[in-house]
Order: C-alpha cells, then structure tokens, then sequence
C-alpha cells in the first residue's frame, strides 16, 4: 500500500478544518453549527491520525479515540441544550439567542 | 461603708439609663424624682462614706476599691479602679452636693420645658461621668470621666438645639476643649512609655524615682498635661469657649461651667502634683497663666451686659485664682478655693437663673433693675453670692479662700509680689464687677416685669448654698487668725506638707497686713460700683461715649479679640484651604483612573452582543493570531 505523503493528509485536514470554522461563522442553525463542529473535531482527528502513521507511533490513534469520545459527549449535551432552547423560543436560530448580551 | 464607693457613681448612672430609655413615657413629676433623686441618694451615701472615712480613716488616709482589670496589654495594666482620698472626697462631695441641689432647682427651672426627661438624663450622665473622673484610680479611668463630661458639656450647652448659635456656642465649646484634650492624651501615652504605668499613685513615686527635678521628661509631660487643664479650664490661651457655653440652660451652667466641670483642670493638676513638683518652670508657668487670666478675664467682665457673660468671666477669673495657688505650691488653697467658688458660684448662676426665670429670658442687667423689693429671698442670696465673690473681709468664704491664695502667692517658694499684686488687682476688679452687677440689676428703678415668682423647689437650693457660702469658710482659718485649720490639714494627707514650708519664716504681722491690704481693696471696690454705677452713672456713660473709651469697651466685650485672633489665625485659613479642597484635590488621581476604565468599559460595550457566531469568530481570529505570532517569530 503506498503510503500517502504527510502534507496530502495535513493539507486534507487543514480543508476540513477550515471548512468546520467557516460553517460555524456562517450558518445560523444551530443545527448546522453542531455539525460544523464536528467536521472540525474530525479534521483534528485526521491530523492526529496521519502525523501516527508517518512517525509509526501509537500516541495519534489513542488520541482519536479520546476525541470521538469527547465528540460523543459533546453532541449528548448540545443536542440536548438545543432541545431546550428550541422548546423555548422555538427556533434554531442563534442569533435569536443574544438576550444574554452585556 | 467604704466598700459602697462604687455606688456613688453608678447610682446617677442608673438615672440616667432609666430616663433614657423610660423617660418619653414618664410624666415630669417621676422624671424629677429619678434625676434628683438618683443624684441625691449618692451625695447621700458620699456623705456617709465621708463621714466614716473622717472618723475612723483607712491606712495612708486613701481607699482604694479595684472593681475588675480592664484590659492587659504588654505589661500595662489598667483597673476599673476607684480611690478616695481627701482630695477625691471633697470633689466628689462637691459634685454630689452641689449637683443634687441643682437637680433640685431644675426641677423648677425646666419645668415648662419639652425635653425635660433629656435634660435629666443628661444631667444625670454628667454627674456620673464627673464622678468617675474625681474617683478614677488611673488617669486612663480619669480621661473617660474627663471626655464624658466634655461629651454632656456639649449636649447641654446646645440643649435648646433649635436655635443655631446655641449648636455653634456646644460645637466651638467642644472643638476648643479637644485641643487641649489632645495635649493631654499625648501627655498619657508620654507617660506610659516612659514610666510604664498610669495609675497615680504609682505614676508619682515612679516619676520621683527615675526624672531628675526639672528635667526634660518632666518639662514635657506637665506642659502635655497643662495643656489639657488650660483647655477644660477656659484658662488662657483656651478661654475663648467658656463664655459661649452659656448659651445652655442656667441649671447647667451652674453646674458644668461653674462648679464643677470646669475646674477638672485643677483638679487634674493637684493630682498629678508631684510631676508638676519635678518641673518647677511648668509650674511657674501655671502661675502666670492663672494671674494672666484672671486678670484678663477680671476686664472683660466689667464691661459685659449679660449677666451670665459677667458670671462666666468671673469664672475665668476665679480659676485663675486656683492655678495661681497650684503654680505655687499652694495645692490645698487652690483646692479651698476650689470648694468655696463652687458654693457661691453655683449660688450666684441659680439666682440669676431665678431672674432670667422670673423676667422671662431677659439677660441683660440694664433691662432689670430694683429687683431688690420683687424678688427678696433671690436678692439676699445673690447678694451673699456676691459678697464671696468680692471677698468681702471676715464673713464671707471667698475672703478666707482667696485670702490664702493672696498670702501664698506672696510668701510660699514660688511665689514673689507681682503674682500677689496681680491677685490683688483681679480681688480689686472682682469687687467692681460684682456690685456692678448688683447694682444695676437689683437696686435702682425697676424695669422689667415679673413673670412667674420661684417657687420653693427653686427658692430652697439657693438657701441652702447662701448658707454654705457664708460658712464654709470658718473650717479654714489663717493662721494667725485662730488655729482651724481642718481643711488643709485634711489634704496634707494627700499633699504632704507641701507649700507649708512659709511658716517658719513668715511673720503673723506681714500676713495680717497683706490681709488688711487685701480687705480694704475689696472694699473700695464695692465703693468705686457705687460711685460709678448707682449714684452717678453719668460719668461711666460719658467715657464709654468717646471713641477710645467704646473702642475699648467694645475690646473687652468681646474678650479681648481672642476669638477674631483665632479666627484670622487658624479657623479663617482652615475655611480656605477646605473651600479648595472641596473637590478631593487628591481623590482626583483616582477618580480620574475610575472614569477612564469606565469610559472604555463603554467603547468595548458592543463586542459583547451575545451573538455566539460572532465570539466563534473572535476566537478563530484569535487563535489565527496566536499561530502567526508562533510562526513567524
């Protein structure tokens, strides 16, 4: 299997990422927010994962399996809050949510 | 019996808690009996304690009654401690006695007054605090009962606090007082450092130990605790508030401003005597002031039209009289005279209560006049306050009091002939300003029109101390007169035998002359009032009409311009510099640091707008930041 060079791999997650960040700036649903956050997570994950395999050190791929535990969490608990809010003022709207401003 | 002493005080103190917190609610009879009362039962048991303790008298002649220890604090130990000795006795038989006629003739005096209940209460407190000032074993213990009676000196005077220059007379009476106070505490922690202690008798037999006889210890902690006299005193250079403070009721300036408050100053210096012993520049010093004072004082009072203002000055005068007997060693004599003022001090302010009373708050004595055939009884007895006063010769107290002063000022160690003719002009003044005020106010055409009589509840107090007045001076003889000396016998327990060294060489004839000198001068006073201000007033009024003659009575109406002097020196440029100051000059530092974190508090106002996309923003441009700094660094 030819091993694809560390810069592919690096550049894809850097992609990811910036998409991720992008989607979270610009959608309003939270909704889409949540997933944005996930690509994110994941691009971080692809980084860990591909730097693991070309140093062929374990420490990378125990790292992933952290981070889909804590994307796990993550999603358990801001699924729920957006439950709640839709509940509230029924909509996912974030901008919607501002009443908290200083 | 002796183990009650602790009563004596805490008896008028239970008045003054019970009118507290019941008195709204009382009606003005019972507020009577427990303020008179309460002050009564202790000159009661003063009396009964006094008794034992001249008939059977405790080792060292003192008593010494330690109620518990009120703090401890690296070795210095002081004791809610009381002690009676004669010196301590005689004051406190003074407050209570004095103080309970007085209560007694308030009854009267206020009896039409809103606040009564207040008035008593604050009556009450006085005595106890002034108590706890002449018993108090320590001067820490002397200095609460010195600050309680400054604090019920200016409830009083501003009683009636309606009127606002009665709150400037309590206000300008409390802040002069302070200066010297604060002298005085500095006096105290002077000694505590050095001495360790401030109980009095170990404070005195510790300064005989370690100070050398004028040393500059002994300089400095007696000029500190002078200054503290001269401030309750009214002595010069503090005078200036005495005058004022007649603006209370009459009750309490009888009370306060005339027999007893006012000569803690006197009484704080016969008893720290032996320190004032040990620096004897300070205690010529205290002759000066006195002569200075009463002489100053002796001026002014010739000239005031207010009857209470001629009695203040008198005042003034008379305790000018007792530090010049303190600043030459005549310890016992000032303390004499001590006693005697207070009997006819007192007796002279009620009287003159009764007529304020009787014309309905008319104080100035050319609006009274032949009150004499009106209100007989007041008449006689203020005429025998006048007498002692004036010390006229052989009947009455204040000729054998101040007659002592005169002689030991003249022949004692300290003393030397211009303090005696200094004491000598004021008896001459003294004797003018009296019957002047006699009269004018009693005898002539009458001119005012009585309102109310005294009754007897103000009628008997005034008896009784024109009875004390004439005969408290028979216990105290000269000696070359008779051999009764029970007075100054009774304070060498205290004083030892100090100021009595003259006997051997004086001769009775120098003494018997001085006193003929000093009867004859007190004599032609009252004449020369006769002359000048009964039988042809004319020439006084002609005098007084040209310029230099009302310049100058206008100078000493107004005490000798004291009070403008400090005003140009010291109030007018305080005034000033709090008019610049009145905007915190240095809190600006601050305020300005305060308004400008709320000034950008304001401009960064709106990046917090709760919006959670645009935070996601800040912080991808944050980390973006972060990571460029890393990188190309």
């Amino acid at each position: 299997m030819a091993s694809i060079p560390l810069e592919v791999s690096l550049f894809l997650s850097g992609l990811l990422f910036s998409l991720g960040l992008l989607g979270v700036l610009v959608r309003r649903n939270i909704l889409f927010i949540l997933m944005s956050l996930e690509i994110m997570m994941n691009a971080a994950g692809l980084a860990f994962v591909a730097a693991s395999s070309h140093w062929g050190v374990a420490d990378g791929q125990v790292m992933f399996i952290f981070i889909v535990t804590v994307a796990a969490a993550e999603v358990s608990v801001g699924l729920a809050l957006v439950l709640q809010l839709y509940r509230r003022i029924h909509t996912l709207d974030s901008d919607a949510v501002s009443v908290m401003r200083g | 019996m002796l183990s009650l002493l602790w009563l004596v005080p805490t008896l008028p103190f239970l008045g003054f808690l019970i009118l507290l917190l019941f008195g709204d609610r009382m009606t003005k009879t019972l507020v009577g009996i427990i303020g008179a009362g309460s002050v009564g039962l202790s000159a009661l048991l003063t009396m009964v304690i006094g008794y034992q303790f001249l008939a059977s008298p405790p080792p060292d002649h003192a008593f010494t009654q330690v109620l518990w220890t009120w703090f401890e604090v690296g070795g210095f130990r002081p004791e809610i401690a009381f002690r009676l000795d004669a010196l301590s006795l005689v004051m406190a038989s003074v407050v209570t006695f004095v103080g309970f006629l007085i209560h007694l003739y308030s009854i009267g005096y206020m009896h039409e007054d809103s606040s009564f209940s207040r008035f008593f209460a604050e009556m009450n407190l006085f005595v106890c605090m002034m108590l706890v000032l002449v018993l108090g074993d320590n001067l820490l213990l002397l200095y609460v009962g010195w600050e309680g009676v400054g604090l019920c000196s200016y409830l009083l005077i501003g009683f009636w606090y309606q009127e606002p220059a009665n709150c400037t007379a309590a206000q300008k009476a409390f802040i002069v007082t302070r200066v010297g106070d604060t002298a005085m505490a500095i006096g105290f922690f002077l000694l505590v450092t050095q001495l360790g202690t401030l109980q009095v008798q170990d404070l005195m037999h510790k300064a005989g130990e370690m100070w050398e006889p004028g040393s500059g210890m002994a300089v400095a902690a007696t000029l500190l605790l002078l200054g503290g006299a001269v401030g309750k005193s009214g002595q010069l250079p503090l005078q200036t508030w005495l005058p004022d403070a007649m603006a209370g009721p009459t009750p309490v300036s009888a009370l306060i401003h005339a027999a007893t408050m006012v000569t803690a100053g006197v009484y704080l210096i016969a008893r720290t005597h032996a320190l004032f012993a040990l620096a004897p520049s300070v205690q010529f010093l205290v002759a000066v002031i006195g002569a200075l004072t009463l002489l100053l004082a002796g001026f002014s009072a010739l000239v005031q039209t207010d009857i209470k203002r001629i009695l203040a000055y008198s005042t003034i005068s008379q305790i000018g009289y007792m530090f010049l007997a303190l600043g030459v060693g005549a310890w016992s004599a000032g303390m004499f005279h001590f006693m005697t003022h207070a009997f006819f001090k007192a007796l002279l302010f009620l009287a003159a209560g009764a007529v304020i009373h009787a014309l309905h708050h008319e104080q100035n004595i050319f609006k009274m006049g032949g009150l004499a055939k009106q209100l007989p009884v007041v008449f006689w007895t203020f005429l025998i306050g006048a007498g002692c006063l004036a010390s006229i010769p052989l009947i009455t107290s204040g000729f054998y009091s101040k007659d002592a002063i005169l002689w030991y000022a003249f022949s004692s160690e300290g003393g030397s002939i211009w303090l005696w003719m200094a004491g000598l002009a004021g008896a001459f003044f003294t004797s003018i300003y009296t019957f002047r005020m006699v009269f004018i106010a009693f005898l002539g055409e009458p001119k005012g029109h009585i309102h109310h009589r005294p009754g007897p509840v103000m009628l008997v107090p005034l008896v009784v101390l024109a009875f004390l007045a004439l005969f408290s001076g028979f216990i105290e003889l000269p000696h070359n007169f008779a051999p009764v000396q029970m007075f100054s016998n009774l304070m060498d327990t205290v004083f030892h035998s100090h100021g009595h060294s003259h006997e051997e060489h004086s001769s009775a004839a120098l003494e018997g002359i001085l006193q003929l000198t000093a009867g004859i001068v007190s004599l032609i006073g009252v004449a020369a009032a006769y002359f000048l201000f009964l039988k042809d007033p004319s020439k006084v009024e002609k005098i007084s009409s040209t310029p230099a003659g009302s310049f100058l009575q206008g100078f000493l109406l107004r005490g000798w311009d004291f009070d403008r002097l400090y005003d140009t020196l010291f109030v007018n440029p305080l005034m000033a510099l709090a008019r610049i100051n009145k905007g915190d000059i240095v809190d600006s530092l601050y305020n300005g640091l305060a308004s400008l974190t709320q000034m950008g508090h304001y401009r960064l106002k709106w990046i917090q707008n709760g919006a959670v996309r645009w935070y996601a923003a800040g912080l991808a441009l944050g980390a973006v930041i972060l990571l460029g700094v890393f990188i190309f660094t």
